[in-house]
């Protein structure tokens, strides 16, 4: 009984005893929805123009981050470092798309699925061999100092992130609605067959898919990398998009940006008020379950392209 | 094609079982082989680097220095476990038998790993120190006679922090407000049941946070920490990733950092610098102190680094972890050393460093012949006390280097944590129908 | 000329539907089954049985189950780690609960035990395809270990949350704990690995492999021809994860020893996932030969500059490890999408005419 009452009503009770804590715990978790929103973005481009599940995101944020920080602490100034990387991001780009797409056009899904998760492991180990596993320090002068509007604590940092994540998502779609090439990356969404037959080169088009989830993954691997430290973990943010990605669905943009919010008010609100009653912990499974649930009622996510099956 | 395929895939073939056959073909002229179990790669690699750096430098600053210990030169070799258990078990059993005399005493670093040998190391008769980590009530040394936690545990440590929040307080906790955020893990659990224990005796209130590994996320924890709970002393058992997330959203928070407490493992430069101005005035319990002009850390630079032999940078002498791979590099060279002036001046079995290590003394005397004085405190083993009695001592980082806030605390052994230990031990005993020895008798 | 099925002429239903049709076949298999059980007991030491064939052997029992599941019925899981946990930690609840009660005893019903637990995480696949499903087992993988590592009931109130295996015997002769020696442990799994993977082999081949497989192909075309989705999907969910139960079992009490949860973590699923692919999806064969490159893979590179006598730093070798694991599985993609189990058949084709051109 104590055990029900804890988990179906005291939570509620808490939310409504304390509504402005609860008013924080909903903007930090939508906040942090918008840092995993960042990483799942990189999915999403890449899914939609190719249909590979690019597992090795969460490496390249990494790898960027990674090579990002280490020119940086090899002196250079920031706009060189980050030039530098931007080429390396592409130049990865071209030799994914040369070294492993390419041979691989045509094979299922699951096929190119296992390629990417090959190239994070072969990203993982690259990035470290050349810059060690030491962590290293990104400073971008992001204050980090509590503050309060109107009695409601909000997370500077993470202001910064939602502001820059949304600068992303508007450039993006300038990108994707206005260029030649983003209408290119359109149509070769829709159907590759038909874009090829209108002279569109899907071989190019690939490659600037991955430069821009590449630059995705950078800037990405910049904020968590100036929130944590750039390290090896900064790989395992990827584990922390996927309920996002299959919540939004693994084709929007706009459902990664929402999948994101929900994903991060629900597991942070769940752990603050739910989870005392069964043990704490939980933002893991939580995440996942919540993405689950919503599922069972929309199997191709929130903003997905409707499954039509035909025999 | 067809055939290329197949050509290379017995190409391969062959290729791997020639690697198989001749896997145990390093090192085998004579002297005694110390293994490595360290981790210099996966997700906690920043704190396992200084300290294997650490643990390397000493050995190779005896070999340089002494010729070894008592003449036998040491064969150093590492291991990478990258914090998997899986990994760890591997490199064990690739390093238990080589050398002349097979591994002479392992130390690895990981409280998973450490639980994945216990039974290894009972039938194999290999020692283990697990230096401030793994499981405490291997303090008991009749049951658990290959295990050995000097120079602290976590229990101890867990004590000791408590005693020293006490003091700041004024002498009672009564009422106060405790909060633990911990690691979700073999390792993070260890201090619950100390604190448990404290709680109830002391009077305070405590509460539990655990962090899923790899705790990158903790906004939740912090929301409910700082604005909600909003504990007298917030106590950290986390690793990696983890303190330094902490410490920024500690800071994002409100919640002042010198209220705020790590364990050893929490503790460290790799932690701190990252989270910038977060971490200024954050303390943390040490069993070795951090410092760059121990006489020890001299011999170190003038016998390995002069001579570009240092497995790492030469600023990382002096760091917290660095100094604490040279203090566990100190206890097993020094077991060895205990085991010499017994058996002999040769290569020693497992067997033999076992004894040695249960008879180690490092009374102020001998310290200071090592260098150590004021580093560590004094700890002696004996056959029931694999803890060696260390004490711990609490620091906080000013935004360049750590400070010393307390003097060295004891920990209250005799008084509750010695019962906790036997309690434990002999559950264990009575689960893996172990028989534990008769002390008395050695 | 060495692999000729000519001349062998089937005179009955059972000799044309025998496991290996093939008299070279079927020596081929006694002979494995003489290195297995003779050979190797014999010949290899105690580094190779604990690090190479134990492992091996309990891996291969995962990979066959993820096999039957995404191989087989096609639904892409995992979650396979999650599931071997709830076999580890079953079978210590089960031995720690009735200490009587024999190893195989344990293990079946920890096994069953997954079974339950698999159906359950099953269920969405009716619903949910792809990736999408992919990622849906993630929340298996992550809210069962998060289960084992909070539920203090699992671990009889351990402090630390590691459970370790007691000392079990079977026919007098212990097979795990201290006293277990390398041999019998290996003898122990070598049987039971056989027995299971004669029991995958016979499944794929009959009513119910097929109905898997014409699920995995389509759907919606199998549920038309009379195949009902629910249980065949289910059916795969539950059998699949018996057998990861029993692996997650055999990991804990004879492999390690002890575990933590945490020692299945996802870095498990996708390890075995690799194996699968690897080796080849729907082929028990493939399934052995996969989990043997997954694990002699790491090994022999850890091994490799040892043997050409470079001295490099252990982390830049873990690191290289890392990247040239990645680099081979993309080459082997490349090459042979269709895994070893492939190649082993294309070898076969080729030995049918060998040395002739024709």
């Amino acid at each position: 009984m104590d055990f029900l009452y804890n988990l179906l009503i005291d939570p509620l009770v808490q939310i409504f005893t304390y509504p402005i804590f609860a008013l924080e715990v909903l903007i930090g978790g939508l906040l942090s929805g918008v840092m995993y929103s960042l990483v799942a973005l990189g999915f999403v481009l890449i899914f939609k123009a190719s249909g590979v599940f690019n597992f090795a995101q969460g490496a390249m944020v990494l790898f960027a981050a990674l090579f990002f920080a280490g020119f940086i602490d090899t002196g250079l100034p920031w706009y060189i470092a980050l030039l530098l990387t931007i080429g390396v991001m592409v130049l990865l780009a071209m030799t994914i798309e040369r070294v492993v797409l390419r041979p691989l056009v045509n094979q299922p899904h699951i096929i190119l699925f296992m390629a990417t998760i090959g190239i994070t492991y072969f990203l993982d180990g690259f990035g470290q061999t050349i810059w060690g596993s030491s962590v290293r320090v990104l400073d971008l002068g992001i204050p980090n100092n509590p503050m309060e509007f109107g009695g409601v604590l909000i997370n500077q940092f993470d202001m910064v992130a939602a502001v820059v994540a949304g600068t992303l998502v508007a450039a993006l779609a300038v990108f994707f609605q206005k260029t030649r090439v983003g209408r290119a990356l359109r149509a070769v969404a829709d159907d590759h067959q038909a874009a090829l037959s209108v002279g569109i080169p899907l071989k190019t088009i690939w490659a600037i898919v991955w430069t821009v989830a590449g630059l995705v993954g950078l800037v990405a691997g910049i904020m968590w990398g100036a929130k944590l430290g750039v390290q090896f973990s900064l790989a395992m943010v990827a584990l922390k998009a996927l309920p996002v990605l299959i919540l939004g669905g693994f084709t929007s943009i706009p459902g990664a940006i929402i999948g994101g919010l929900i994903i991060g008010a629900g597991e942070k609100l769940a752990e603050v008020f739910w989870a005392p009653a069964i043990g704490g912990g939980i933002e893991d499974w939580f995440a996942y379950m919540l993405a689950l649930a919503f599922l069972l009622f929309r199997p191709q996510g929130l903003f997905g392209e409707k499954i039509i099956e035909r025999v | 094609m067809l055939l290329k395929k197949i050509t290379l895939a017995a190409v391969s073939a062959a290729i791997g079982a020639t690697a198989l056959i001749s896997v145990p073909a390093v090192a085998q002229e004579g002297g005694q082989y110390v293994p490595g179990t360290v981790y210099r790669s996966g997700p906690y690699a920043p704190g396992g680097i200084p300290w294997a750096d650490g643990y390397g430098d000493y050995f190779a600053m005896l070999n340089e220095r002494d010729g070894g210990i008592g003449g036998v030169p040491i064969l150093y070799e590492e291991c990478d476990t990258a914090y998997n258990n899986d990994k760890g078990v591997e490199c064990y059993e690739r390093m238990k038998n080589k050398g002349p005399t097979g591994a002479s005493v392992f130390q690895p670093l990981s409280t998973g790993i450490t639980y994945a040998l216990l039974d290894r190391l009972r039938s194999d008769k290999i020692p283990m120190i697990t230096s401030g980590l793994g499981r405490a009530d291997a303090t008991i040394g009749s049951v658990f006679p290959w295990v050995f936690t000097l120079p602290v545990t976590y229990w101890a440590g867990a004590d000791a922090i408590t005693q020293y929040i006490k003091a700041e307080e004024g002498g009672s906790l009564k009422g106060k407000k405790i909060a633990l955020v911990y690691h979700d893990s073999a390792y993070g659990k260890e201090p619950i049941k100390t604190l448990e224990a404290l709680a109830v005796k002391e009077g305070f209130q405590l509460d539990l946070f655990p962090v899923p590994h790899p705790g990158l996320e903790q906004k939740a924890t912090w929301l409910k920490i700082g604005r909600q709970l909003r504990p007298d002393y917030v106590v950290m058992w986390g690793w990696g990733v983890m303190n330094s997330t902490a410490m920024k959203e500690a800071a994002a928070v409100g919640f002042p950092a010198d209220k705020f407490i790590g364990v050893w493992w929490s503790g460290s430069e790799v932690d701190t610098v990252p989270a910038g101005d977060a971490a200024k005035g954050f303390k943390a319990a040490q069993f070795v102190l951090p410092g760059k002009d121990f006489p020890v850390l001299k011999d170190v630079r003038t016998h390995v680094y002069d001579k570009n032999k240092g497995m790492g940078k030469p600023e990382e002498i002096g760091s917290v972890i660095y100094n604490r791979g040279i203090a566990a590099a100190v206890l097993s060279a020094e077991g060895i050393k205990v085991a010499q002036d017994k058996y002999g001046k040769k290569p020693l079995t497992g067997e033999e460093i076992r004894w040695g290590i249960e008879n180690i003394d490092l009374s102020p005397e001998r310290l200071k012949e090592l260098g150590l004085t004021g580093m560590i405190n004094p700890v002696k083993v004996s056959c029931n006390d694999h803890e060696g009695g260390g004490d711990v001592i609490m620091t906080q980082w000013n935004g360049t280097g750590w400070d010393t806030v307390s003097d060295w605390i004891k920990p209250d052994r005799d008084g509750y944590l010695r019962a906790m230990y036997e309690e434990s031990a002999m559950q264990y005993a009575k689960e893996k129908g172990i028989e534990p020895r008769d002390c008395s008798k050695e | 000329m060495l692999y000729r099925e000519a001349g062998q002429f089937k005179t009955t239903y059972s000799a044309d539907q025998q496991i290996f049709p093939i008299l070279q076949d079927r020596i081929g298999f006694f002979v494995t089954m003489a290195v297995a059980f003779i050979a190797i007991p014999m010949f290899a030491g105690d580094y190779l049985t604990q690090t190479i064939f134990i492992p091996f052997l309990v891996l291969s029992v995962a990979a066959i189950g993820l096999n039957l599941l995404t191989g087989y019925a096609g639904q892409l899981s995992l979650g396979t780690g999650g599931f071997m946990a709830t076999g580890a930690f079953a079978a210590y609840k089960l031995a720690t609960s009735f200490p009587d009660l024999n190893i195989i005893f344990v293990f079946i019903l920890a096994g069953l035990i997954t079974a339950l637990v698999g159906i359950l995480f099953g269920i969405p696949s009716l619903r949910i395809k792809g990736f999408y499903l992919a990622v849906a087992t993630l929340a298996a993988q992550f809210f069962l270990l998060w289960l084992f590592n909070k539920v203090p009931w699992f671990t009889n109130y351990s402090s630390s949350g590691v459970i370790s295996a007691p000392p079990m015997s079977i026919f007098g002769v212990f097979v795990t704990g201290t006293e277990a020696s390398h041999t019998a442990k290996y003898f122990f799994l070598l049987v039971l690995v056989t027995l299971l993977a004669l029991a995958a082999k016979n499944m794929v081949r009959g009513h119910i492999g097929r109905a898997w497989m014409a699920v995995r192909d389509m759907d919606i075309a199998a549920e038309i021809i009379g195949i009902r989705p629910l249980q065949t999907k289910l059916a795969a969910f539950a059998i699949s994860s018996f057998y990861c139960g029993i692996a997650g079992a055999a990991w804990a009490f004879i492999y390690t020893g002890s575990v933590e949860p945490l020692a299945f973590n996802i870095d498990v699923s996708f390890r075995i996932l690799f194996m699968i692919i690897i080796g080849g999806l729907g082929s028990i064969l493939g399934s052995f030969l996969g989990a043997g490159f997954i694990i002699l893979l790491p090994v022999f590179l850890t091994n490799a500059p040892h043997m050409l006598g470079l001295n490099i730093p252990v982390d830049i070798i873990s690191h290289m490890e890392v990247m040239v694991f990645g680099a081979l599985i993309i080459f082997f993609l490349i090459v042979e999408p269709h895994g070893l189990a492939r190649l082993w058949q294309i070898g076969k084709e080729k030995l049918r005419l060998w040395p002739f051109p024709y």
